[in-house]
């Protein structure tokens, strides 16, 4: 699989257009702003998510401002919203994230005599890849269903907190907030003046261009 | 412009929010608690809205309430998957069972109009053999209610709501032209076409609950394609902006904010009002009759928790059934890959649909099923990625780039009722103090060839669309239904035709949660035609001093 680029396509530049209403310039501007120390996890546990986040969804290197991840899912937490449902083999959200990180390092130091945050990328994917499979056990899992819990909630806060930016729907091409304007040429192959340009081989010059009219 | 939605309820002081205009206002009659109203509605979605505007305009007094926000669309309403989280039901509920449910957006909403103001739009009529499927078809339970009465009542809504759909619809008996045109395809919509025309599959474009001309102060839908997520433009036609502002014309008060906690009733075994939270404290609304309409989940929770020493196991629940018979729709797709762009995001996501399955009974399996087209935005889209293929890493960054070219297809299709499969209380309370409900499931055998047969055939057509690198989404559910289900049998039902109950006569409930069985396709249409169908009923009963 090769990486697709939208060159010079930025969500953002389309913040002041008939695209984006103020309730979504409320949202997103309040989005931005997230604390980036944490307030529910302690700074120990919040190096560990950081380790976990960069390997669950790991950004380029040569992005000069990273989404931060861990942030949003320490923020969500915080603030008490809930998701509107608790499978009944997981604890609440925080408690489950507190039980799983200290359960990583705890997996880590067994391993390889370490923490978590420091092993390498193989080790740190080595350890995520056997919690995904259920391979793991021990009672510093507190019982906790691994599998149940890769994929309910770490993947899933995971990806939520990434693909809600607008970092990660200008590198997808996504067209972002459409409100009012919306959208008008549905068919396959067309695309409206004010969405991505993809630069196809061949075409990253065009794409270009069009990106920076998408307002 | 206004105060926060979720700061202190909105409609108060003789008005209500104009949902058409930023900062906005209507005015509103009010009551007061000791007034004893004709009816107190709990919830106002598809059932509990279109209630109060039937029964206000047929000359009731009514107080309808819902535990959340009342949102005006225009100023409310972002573009954003996350922010608009806002309007679903995200309070507690313990999910469990050999298939958990999960619960929130896609099957409850917490706001004034219910979770009308965040559904796909899709507005189906029931096949006519499933109101009587036990009968006609030979499994589930028959409705005390025959469809041709349901067409008549579907009619009424579809105008209503001024539908957009084709000028024949190809299944079912006849019905009048759809009061809108239907709205063009985007591309995913016709992918699935290209696939139905190679099956030999009839197709068309979806009936859909969004105006495609301008329609009272709703203009056309913009194609926007954040339908699941409110609509910030009023081109949904969502029980806010229709029957709730038809409603407080008439005279009906709505209460945001406002959360039903339990039904009071006297030794005579009638209901006598409810006990509400609204401002910081509970309060009581005196009214001569209740109607119950916080679908499936919500709904038996309230009977439930109004147990009193008369009513042990909670009210209205002398047959034992109530909590029970629950039932999801199977939600499972199938997705790939397309060489054209298809930008998915654009446009209602399910523009195109087949029912060539609820209508061919060469199955062997109980139930039928429809599918539609997607068009998952990326936060929904990158959940079913990672859950169906179980990709992480740069494997699922790179994945996530190919999405306007992706494109697929989703069933709705119909589960069988199973006893087992309960809403219950659970230990844990919520932030009212109230037991909150525990929802249990799992699918059954039948459930399970159904969604096999839907998987292999939705795949079938993808590939013949020239769809590549497809994959199945196996784990999904949708719309509820069951948990107070009618019949014509005390024992075997909560409620009957009428939505009233057996044991407490001035007690009704009126939602999805009455459905005997849940159909194959999307139920909003169905729960408010039988809702038009209860008004009409009580303005009867009323007539004869049976109320």
């Amino acid at each position: 699989m090769t990486e697709r680029s939208f060159p010079g396509y930025d969500v953002l530049d389309k913040r002041d257009t008939p695209s984006w209403n103020d309730a979504t310039r409320d949202a997103i501007d309040e989005r931005l702003k997230v604390p980036r120390e944490p307030r529910f996890f302690s700074s120990d546990e919040f190096a560990t998510l950081e380790a976990v986040c960069g390997r669950i969804l790991p950004q380029p290197a040569d992005r000069a401002d990273p989404v931060p991840i861990a942030a949003y899912v320490d923020a969500k937490i915080f603030s008490g919203q809930l998701d509107g449902y608790r499978f009944d083999k997981l604890p609440p959200q925080g408690e489950a994230w507190r039980i799983g990180l200290a359960a990583l390092d705890h997996e880590a130091r067994d391993r390889h005599g370490a923490r978590f945050r420091d092993l390498g990328r193989a080790d740190r994917d080595g350890i995520l890849r056997d919690m995904q499979q259920g391979r793991l056990e021990g009672d510093h899992w507190k019982g906790m269903p691994l599998k149940l819990f890769f994929t309910k909630r770490v993947v899933h806060d995971v990806t939520d907190a990434y693909y809600g930016h607008p970092t990660a729907w200008s590198e997808i091409g996504f067209g972002g907030p459409a409100s009012p304007r919306g959208y008008v040429r549905m068919d396959k192959n067309r695309r409206d003046p004010w969405e991505a340009a993809e630069g196809k081989p061949g075409e990253e010059e065009r794409a270009l261009k069009e990106n920076r009219h998408v307002v | 412009m206004s105060s926060d939605p979720f700061e202190r309820p909105r409609a108060a002081d003789g008005r209500a929010p104009d949902v058409f205009k930023m900062g906005g206002w209507i005015p509103m009659r009010q009551n007061r608690d000791g007034d004893e109203v004709d009816f107190a509605i709990v919830g106002t979605g598809a059932g509990g809205g279109t209630l109060a505007a039937r029964l206000a305009e047929k000359g009731f007094s009514v107080v309808a309430f819902d535990a959340g926000p009342y949102f005006r669309p225009l100023e409310d309403f972002a573009s954003d998957e996350t922010a608009q989280e806002k309007l679903y039901w995200n309070d507690p509920r313990v999910v469990e069972g050999a298939d958990p449910i999960v619960m929130g957006g896609k099957n409850s909403g917490k706001t004034v109009g219910g979770s009308m103001v965040h559904f796909a739009m899709v507005s189906l009529r029931f096949r006519p053999e499933w109101f009587k499927s036990r009968s006609t078809l030979g499994y589930g339970a028959d409705w005390p209610i025959g469809w041709e009465e349901m067409w008549r009542y579907y009619d009424q809504v579809e105008k209503d709501l001024s539908i957009s759909g084709p000028i024949n619809y190809p299944w079912g008996p006849p019905r009048p032209r759809y009061p809108y045109r239907p709205h063009p395809l985007n591309a995913a919509a016709e992918v699935l076409a290209r696939g139905c025309e190679a099956m030999g599959m009839k197709w068309t474009p979806t009936p859909l609950a969004t105006v495609s001309a301008p329609r009272g102060e709703a203009h056309p839908c913009v194609y926007r394609g954040f339908c699941r997520f409110g609509c910030s433009t009023n081109a949904k036609q969502s029980t806010l902006n229709t029957y709730i502002p038809r409603a407080i014309r008439a005279g009906a008060e709505i209460r945001d904010l406002a959360m039903v906690g339990r039904i009071e009733t006297d030794a005579r075994d009638r209901a006598t009002g409810v006990h509400y939270h609204r401002d910081g404290r509970w309060r009581f609304q005196k009214a001569r009759n209740v109607i119950v309409a916080g679908y499936a989940v919500e709904s038996p929770r309230l009977l439930l928790n109004s147990a009193t020493d008369r009513h042990r196991h909670g009210l209205a629940n002398g047959s034992g059934l109530v909590g029970k018979y629950l039932m999801t729709q199977p939600n499972q797709a199938v997705y790939g890959k397309s060489k054209d762009e298809i930008r998915w995001n654009k446009g209602p996501p399910s523009l195109a649909i087949t029912e060539h399955w609820n209508y061919d009974d060469r199955k062997d399996f109980d139930g039928g099923y429809c599918w539609m087209g997607q068009g998952p935005l990326p936060i929904e889209w990158a959940k079913t990625v990672t859950a169906s293929r179980g990709i992480w890493g740069d494997e699922l960054r790179l994945a996530m780039q190919d999405y306007n070219y992706q494109v697929g297809v989703k069933m709705v299709g119909e589960c069988m009722p199973s006893e087992a499969n309960t809403v219950t209380l659970a230990d844990q309370k919520d932030r009212y103090g109230l037991p909150v409900a525990k929802v249990t499931f799992g699918w059954s055998d039948n459930d399970k060839a159904l969604i096999r047969h839907a998987l292999d055939q939705m795949e079938m057509s993808l590939e013949a669309a020239g769809v590549t690198d497809l994959f199945r989404q196996e784990e999904d559910a949708n719309h509820l239904g069951g948990t107070v289900r009618m019949g014509d049998d005390r024992r075997t039902s909560v409620v009957d035709a009428d939505c009233r109950s057996w044991d407490v006569p001035n007690l009704f409930v009126c939602d999805g949660s009455v459905f005997p069985t849940v159909g194959g396709v999307n139920p909003s249409l169905t729960i408010q035609a039988i809702a038009l169908r209860t008004a009409d009923r009580i303005e009867q009963l009323a007539a004869r001093g049976d109320i």
